[in-house]
């Protein structure tokens, strides 16, 4: 106990505090969703006029603007989530649950972008739609798990109960996520490995990575400012019989 | 950090640690099952099932596709750089079917080690670049001045 009420604890109890970060987090979200969005749109316009052709793929190539960029912000946002489930576990922190439960829409969807708008792809490249090798089944299967998620917090009406079973849910499915992100490297896969490496050389030329790399920066930013916004919209939810809540918004209850 | 905390904190990331690398090591023993195709070694060595049909992949040899002049028949050789498989198939390709190119076919091994596919996929590698970066390439590799790009990695 003496220990836990060091001043870097209490500053990280008072930041997380739910009043607190509604109010920090107003410019974040705002600041983030400007900066990334303008930033998409100019990747867009980018990889999709101005990049030069591919040439094998041609014009299809350019559906990785969209595909690299959904598929790379699901993995760091499950990445953050299970971050997230240790500390809603061990510390308690209200915060936590109300940003994971907000989480899972937002991954739900990217992850739902990437497998589609690979299947897109892969009609023209591959000469199938789909097919069951290791990259993509590990990433339909982290789509199930953003489902049972959702299912799972919708099912138990007891607050306390659905947030700890999700952040359960998250752990045991984190699993997944080395298995996606290697699993071109540790299988043989019909996937192509990694184009853009951290070590060694990035196959790719520098007119089609830049927009590329900008349209992942870009998403992150949005992804982030979706979290935050519905992380806000959470907080007003869940704490919409406290006072702070209802001067917030403006209404006075009758006490 | 309270005692409790503590003991919980290592808890959780003991159980998740545990959890995820015992089931990824559980997937790498299991490689043959997990693998969506087997090499050109693999068959050379014997691994791939005689008596059914499988997946088979590697990169189209430069030089090796003879196509037939009177029927949709095609024959050419994959390689995995150590192991070489002649295969035969039948219908229209992938449009992204080239020689250089990686391919993934469905069929089965005849007893004059011969692949029968039914059905032939282009494998797209991990390489983007314009035709003009593709030519110079190209170029270079038919002086014979670098290693052949496409096949740098992947298999």
């Amino acid at each position: 106990m003496a220990l836990s009420l060091t001043p870097v604890w209490r500053w990280f109890h008072r930041w997380t505090s739910p009043p607190n970060f509604y109010r920090i987090s107003r410019p974040w979200a705002h600041g983030l969703m400007a900066v990334g969005g303008t930033a998409l749109f100019v990747a867009w316009i980018w990889g999709l006029v101005f990049a030069p052709e591919d040439y094998l793929q041609g014009n299809s190539y350019r559906i990785i603007f969209v595909h690299v960029p959904s598929a790379s912000a699901s993995l760091a946002l499950y990445l953050t989530m299970a971050i997230t489930a240790v500390i809603s576990l061990v510390w308690k922190i209200k915060l936590a649950d109300m940003v994971i439960r907000q989480c899972i829409p937002v991954g739900l969807t990217l992850t739902a972008l990437a497998l589609i708008s690979g299947a897109i792809w892969g009609r023209p490249t591959w000469g199938v739609y789909w097919i069951w090798d290791a990259r993509l089944t590990s990433m339909l299967l982290q789509l199930f798990l953003f489902i049972g998620m959702w299912a799972i917090h919708t099912a138990i009406d007891q607050q306390k109960l659905a947030d700890r079973a999700t952040a359960i849910l998250v752990l045991v499915g984190f699993v997944n996520l080395p298995i996606i992100k290697w699993s071109v490297d540790w299988w043989n896969t019909m996937h192509q490995p990694a184009t853009i490496r951290i070590t060694g050389e990035t196959t790719m030329v520098w007119e089609m990575l830049a927009p590329l790399l900008l349209s992942m920066a870009a998403t992150y930013c949005v992804v982030a400012a979706l979290v935050l916004y519905r992380t806000r919209w959470e907080i007003l939810y869940r704490e919409r019989k406290t006072r702070w809540v209802q001067d917030e918004l403006g209404i006075r209850g009758k006490a | 950090m309270n005692p409790a905390r503590k003991q919980r904190l290592i808890l959780i990331l003991l159980a998740v640690g545990l959890f995820t690398v015992s089931v990824i090591l559980l997937l790498i023993a299991n490689r043959n099952q997990v693998n969506l195709f087997y090499s050109p070694t693999d068959i050379v060595e014997g691994e791939a099932p005689l008596d059914r049909s499988f997946r088979a992949g590697g990169v189209v040899v430069h030089d090796s596709v003879w196509r037939d002049t009177d029927t949709l028949a095609v024959t050419f050789t994959v390689s995995d750089n150590l192991s070489e498989v002649t295969m035969t198939y039948t219908g229209i390709l992938p449009d992204l079917f080239k020689e250089g190119q990686g391919v993934v076919a469905t069929g089965t091994l005849n007893e004059n080690g011969i692949f029968q596919a039914s059905e032939v996929l282009a494998r797209h590698d991990e390489n983007y670049m314009p035709p003009e970066v593709a030519r110079a390439l190209e170029e270079a590799r038919r002086r014979g001045q670098t290693p052949d790009y496409n096949n740098a990695g992947g298999y």
